[in-house]
């Protein structure tokens, strides 16, 4: 009996500590992209073993990631995409798109050998509205000199699920192709002329993988973690650029406007990868909402402050490209001009 | 006090079940009768009150592509998140073909299975081993069933159409149909055995007595008997047909596009809502998905009423 008693209370004062500890603890909640998550969840784990602030972030995806914002019930929400016409206004009040990285999206193929091709604008676009539907295309074999591609058909695969991967790859080729941008469009989820769709990453590349001929589009991260085949691009300089880390960071070297809600889609930088996109944490710009304290939008704003500086080298050891000193630039505008009513947060 | 009481259980005995309640309403466990009572009509009424909140919620949060495009969503072919048009017709077809399909290559594996297990084999170590392989099917979570699919299934798939000459994608409405048959297989077996088990050995006897083969006492006596509630296994498993999702949409090849044959990529219902719920931006998208929700949700209706009939047809004429 005794014994019970002792434990009960030695359970009571865990307790109280437990509570006593969190109420002491700051915490600030996230949620949007999935793409950023592997990134997003290594850098939150070192910064709250450093400055004591948990942060949870939800990989729920970019739309609602913006819906969660929206309503008010995040800190932060993460997104591939920039905010549309439509949720720019649902939102109220200005929202700044402070960028973290950036990712690529390669076009990856099964041919026999898997060599290395080169692919230019005009034949992605062809391929995937359909209209090239051979390997041994005189188109492809024209910018694969040299190289022997078989005489095999073209099973497109692409994306079933919404998802920024696909909004990355069809602004790409609204930017590039005239047809794709009046039949297709570009979005989080499309009207595809053809194909076979699959759920996430690891769906397009596994049919990729078992389907001889295929062509299909994933992230780079998931084509280097999978050693899968990938094609150089031809870029709007006419260089044709491996998909890495290194062309994706320089796609960032650009005249960046100063909201940095910019597309690195067809970049203009010579040696940048042009199926480029970054990936941004949106916040209110003014933190002084109902319920919200002072304490809390400092602690954001350290947070977002820290992710583009310290936090940038935790980018390329997993595989994310680190932001540009360009952007990280903009970036710090950005974050020095948020509020809490009315007053800046940094000083 | 205890007069109180009592009034108030003569009082509830009245109101509750009228006359017949008077000799035992003294007793404690009339309270309990009544309590129990109460709790049963509750939770009958709650089922209805779910489903019908589930049914307004639906109609209610799919308003803006109602009112956008009223009927034409059903006969739409062409679902264009870009351009905002949003037709349901290849996600309708899709659903109904395939979990047709899925139930005339079911009714055959699992009527053999519950005539070998409710007849031939009703007891003994084999037959309890096949009843508990039959139930562990059932249990198998459906993402591994898709798995399964895309990596075994699909590349069989691929080699018949490459023998027929037709695009060898592998995926499409085909595997989808294979991997949700042998979903729900089990559900029609487990419940077609009970019924058959259930047939009297009277009336099997009395057709032995007259001369009948075995196969002729099952096709003649035992299955006219037990029709009913075999049809009822294979209603439940076309429900479990329509509404999965996880399988399907890893092997069906999610075409938004009309199939044009049963080698084509296609999509169903379930399916597109699973994969653009997340990332839908926008009212009317949104409202669009909800809406195929909504039609799933009669369309399943409507089957299972239509079932519901046949069943009662079939049993009244015995």
């Amino acid at each position: 009996m005794g014994k019970a008693i002792k434990l009960f209370s030695i359970l009571l004062l865990l307790c109280a500590a437990g509570t006593a500890q969190a109420a002491g603890q700051q915490e600030l909640t996230g949620a949007g992209a999935t793409f950023p998550y592997p990134l997003y969840s290594k850098m939150f784990d070192v910064y709250s073993k450093e400055y004591g602030v948990a942060v949870n972030y939800q990989a729920i995806g970019s739309g609602g990631g913006i819906r969660q914002l929206i309503n008010k019930t995040v800190d932060f929400g993460g997104s591939d995409a920039v905010m549309g016409e439509e949720e720019v206004k649902a939102a109220g009040a200005p929202v700044l798109h402070i960028p973290t990285c950036a990712g690529s999206v390669v076009i990856t193929y099964n041919l026999p050998g898997n060599p290395e091709i080169r692919l230019t604008p005009d034949l992605v676009a062809d391929i995937f509205l359909g209209k090239i539907t051979k390997w041994s295309d005189p188109r492809i074999l024209a910018s694969n000199a040299g190289m022997r591609l078989p005489d095999m058909a073209i099973t497109v695969v692409h994306r079933s699920d919404g998802s920024g991967t696909t909004n990355i790859f069809s602004d790409y080729l609204s930017k590039v192709s005239k047809e794709w941008k009046e039949k297709v469009g570009m979005g989080t989820s499309l009207n595809w002329p053809c194909g076979l769709g699959a759920k996430g990453n690891p769906g397009v590349a596994g049919l990729v993988r078992q389907t001889p001929g295929s062509a299909g589009y994933v992230e780079l991260i998931y084509a280097l973690q999978n050693k899968m085949a990938y094609a150089a691009m031809r870029n709007r300089k006419g260089a044709f650029v491996r998909p890495t880390l290194a062309s994706t960071s320089s796609a960032m070297n650009v005249t960046l406007p100063s909201d940095m809600r910019v597309s690195l889609t067809d970049t203009e930088a010579p040696d940048g990868y042009p199926l480029a996109g970054l990936t941004w944490i949106l916040v209110y710009k003014e933190q002084g909402r109902q319920g919200e304290t002072e304490a809390k939008a400092r602690e954001l704003v350290r947070l977002l402050w820290w992710m583009t500086h310290e936090g940038q080298k935790y980018a390329e050891p997993i595989q994310y490209a680190p932001l540009s000193k360009k952007a990280a630039e903009k970036a710090e505008v950005q974050i020095k001009s948020i509020t809490y009513n009315g007053r800046y947060v940094m000083k | 006090m205890h007069v109180d009481a009592g009034k108030i259980t003569v009082l509830s005995a009245k109101g509750a079940a009228g006359g017949y309640a008077k000799h035992i309403y003294q007793s404690r466990s009339f309270l309990t009768e009544s309590a129990f009572r109460r709790i049963l009509y509750l939770s009958g009424i709650s089922v209805l009150l779910l489903l019908s909140a589930i049914f307004l919620s639906l109609f209610i949060a799919s308003g803006p592509a109602i009112k956008q495009q009223g009927l034409a969503f059903l006969i739409g072919r062409v679902w264009d998140p870009v351009a905002g048009r949003f037709g349901a017709l290849p996600f309708l077809v899709g659903t109904l073909l395939t979990s047709f399909l899925a139930l005339a290559i079911a009714i055959i594996f699992s009527l053999a299975i519950s005539i070998f297990l409710g007849e031939y084999f009703r007891s003994g170590i084999a037959s309890s081993f096949v009843k508990s392989v039959v139930e562990l099917l059932a249990g198998v979570p459906s993402v591994i069933y898709g798995f399964w699919g895309l990596f075994l299934l699909v590349p069989g798939v691929r080699f018949v159409e490459q023998q027929f000459g037709v695009l060898p994608y592998g995926v499409g409405i085909l595997s989808a149909a294979l991997i949700l048959s042998v979903m729900i297989i089990p559900y029609a077996a487990s419940l077609g055995r009970e019924v058959i088990g259930l047939v009297p050995s009277d009336l099997k006897e009395a057709a032995y007595s007259l001369g009948a083969t075995r196969f002729e006492v099952v096709r003649k006596v035992v299955l006219p008997y037990a029709r009913s509630g075999i049809l009822a296994g294979v209603l439940l498993s076309l429900g479990r047909a329509l509404g999965e999702t996880m399988a399907v949409t890893m092997v069906i090849g999610n075409s938004n596009a009309l199939p044009r044959s049963i080698f084509a990529p296609a999509n169903t219902m379930a399916s597109i809502i699973a994969n653009e719920f997340t990332e839908a931006t926008g009212k009317v998208y949104l409202a669009s998905l909800v809406e195929i929700a909504l039609v799933l949700f009669v369309v399943t209706a409507i089957i299972n009423i239509a079932g519901k009939i046949i069943i009662i047809r079939m049993s009244v004429e015995r």
